[in-house]
């Protein structure tokens, strides 16, 4: 269970699969991942997240980033 | 990492340094058959990676090669400080009239090797250099001059020694210091150097170890000496918490978490960045601390890193608190860093407030760091506070048993 940050994707994301697949592609630590048509979070990566914003830069805000421990 | 005596003297005879005839025996039989090529009285000592052979009967004499199979038997049984001989060094036995003590090694105050020679040679030199310090000299070389013979001589004459003695003590003592340089050598020993009756001089027992960093550099030599890349070459083998440790690094390509090493304290350690590890270590003794760990742990390592190694650390059983202390980082987050002991902590079923008795970890991403620290509670010290004095704070804290800030 992660602890520190949580991410949020919209559901505008699943219906381009242009942005899942950069999605997927972008993250340095591996928290997206394709799941069919899906994307989704990989739950064991979530805490390694560096803040880098390069998912944000990609989607926009459609995608959240969380800070569990500023909340 | 240590050489035994039969590999040390293999690197000193590569480079000059006059030896007696010798063999190494795995077997009684193979004692006595090298005690019949060598053709005359013998001595036998046990090739241990350890000290304190000859009181513990790992030296030996024979005269025959009977007698000297009977001797390397007893040898091979006698484990020395817990650790077993790899076999015997047979070496041809001289009438030694007077003996010499030669080494180079780093002094770290001065950053610079040092050549250290006593024309007193086979006892403890540090007894020389307290009750006889006139018959021992230490002469610093230069990091960026290249090494000459006359450093050598200049080393030998210090002590008073002069004429033919002088100059063939110097050779010796030159072919030393190549080999202490040509292969990253933390220590190169020769006690004692005998003068023989006839005036030969050879080495007659030696000690060397080598930066272990410089394992990889010197690939080729190792192997020609036969040594393998799984010979770690350690004192003593690894515990099961330093084999946990090895497996923590080995897991997660990213940053480090290595050089585990188990003490019997209860103070564990995560500590490490930019040689801050090896300060810390000894800032915590200095205050009087009893760590229960050394480790290094840097690089920019994941959560999962930091946080597998902390909850090592923290399940060792009489660990109540644990430090977190480091140089100035720039390349590992204080953040991540953060997320990891923590994460660790928990894991281990504990309340990071109470566990974690200081965490000082200032540098890249501090800021973020502190907001995670202060969410569960941690005391955080920025880079006002010392290593000395984070590590004074925290054996306070493990002496006193509480937690909190
Ligand atoms: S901020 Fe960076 S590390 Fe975190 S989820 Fe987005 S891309 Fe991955």
């Amino acid at each position: 269970m992660a602890m520190f940050i949580r991410v949020d994707i919209d559901d505008s994301v699943q219906q381009d699969a242009g942005l899942r697949a950069r999605l997927a592609e972008i993250c340095p630590v591996d928290i997206f991942a394709l799941e069919g048509e899906r994307l989704e979070t990989v739950e064991s990566n979530l805490d390694e997240c560096t803040i880098c914003d390069l998912c944000i830069e990609a989607a926009g805000d459609a995608v959240r980033v969380v800070k569990l421990y500023e909340e | 990492m240590r050489f035994y005596e039969h590999e040390a003297k293999d690197l000193l005879a590569r480079h000059g340094v006059p030896l007696p005839q010798r063999r190494v025996a795995l077997t009684p039989e193979d004692a006595a058959t090298a005690t019949s090529d060598l053709g005359g009285p013998v001595v036998l000592k046990s090739q241990v990676l350890s000290g304190g052979r000859m009181k513990a009967g790992g030296v030996r004499f024979a005269d025959t090669p009977e007698e000297a199979a009977e001797a390397a038997e007893a040898i091979l049984a006698i484990e020395i400080n817990g650790l077993q001989p790899m076999g015997v060094l047979v070496e041809e036995r001289g009438e030694v009239e007077q003996e010499y003590y030669a080494a180079v090694t780093w002094d770290a105050a001065v950053r610079r090797p040092v050549v250290i020679f006593s024309d007193m040679g086979g006892i403890d030199i540090e007894e020389v250099a307290e009750q006889h310090p006139e018959h021992l000299s230490r002469t610093h070389l230069s990091n960026l001059r290249p090494f000459s013979d006359f450093e050598a001589k200049l080393a030998v004459s210090r002590t008073g020694v002069t004429g033919n003695e002088l100059n063939r003590l110097s050779r010796i003592v030159g072919a030393l210091v190549q080999v202490f340089l040509a292969y990253d050598l933390t220590l190169a020993e020769i006690n004692p150097i005998g003068r023989l009756a006839g005036g030969a001089f050879v080495a007659l027992d030696s000690h060397v170890d080598m930066e272990e960093e410089a394992r990889g550099t010197h690939a080729r030599l190792l192997a020609g000496l036969g040594i393998p890349d799984e010979d770690t070459r350690q004192a003593r083998p690894p515990t099961e918490f330093e084999i946990a440790g090895a497996q923590v690094d080995a897991a997660d390509t990213r940053g480090v978490a290595g050089r585990v090493v188990e003490f019997g304290g209860n103070l564990g350690l995560i500590i490490g960045a930019g040689g801050g590890s090896l300060t810390l270590f000894d800032a915590v003794r200095g205050a009087g601390g009893d760590p229960a760990n050394y480790c290094e742990i840097g690089g920019n390592p994941s959560v999962a890193k930091a946080a597998a190694l902390t909850k090592l650390v923290m399940s060792k059983p009489g660990v109540e608190k644990i430090a977190v202390m480091m140089n100035v980082v720039s390349n590992t987050r204080v953040d991540i860093m953060a997320r990891g002991v923590i994460k660790g902590v928990i894991e281990a079923g504990r309340d990071p407030a109470e566990a974690i008795a200081i965490f000082r970890i200032p540098g890249s991403w501090e800021d973020e760091g502190v907001k995670i620290l202060e969410r569960y509670g941690v005391e955080y010290v920025d880079r006002s506070v010392s290593m000395h004095e984070a590590a004074q704070r925290a054996v306070e804290k493990a002496a006193a048993g509480t937690g909190g800030g």
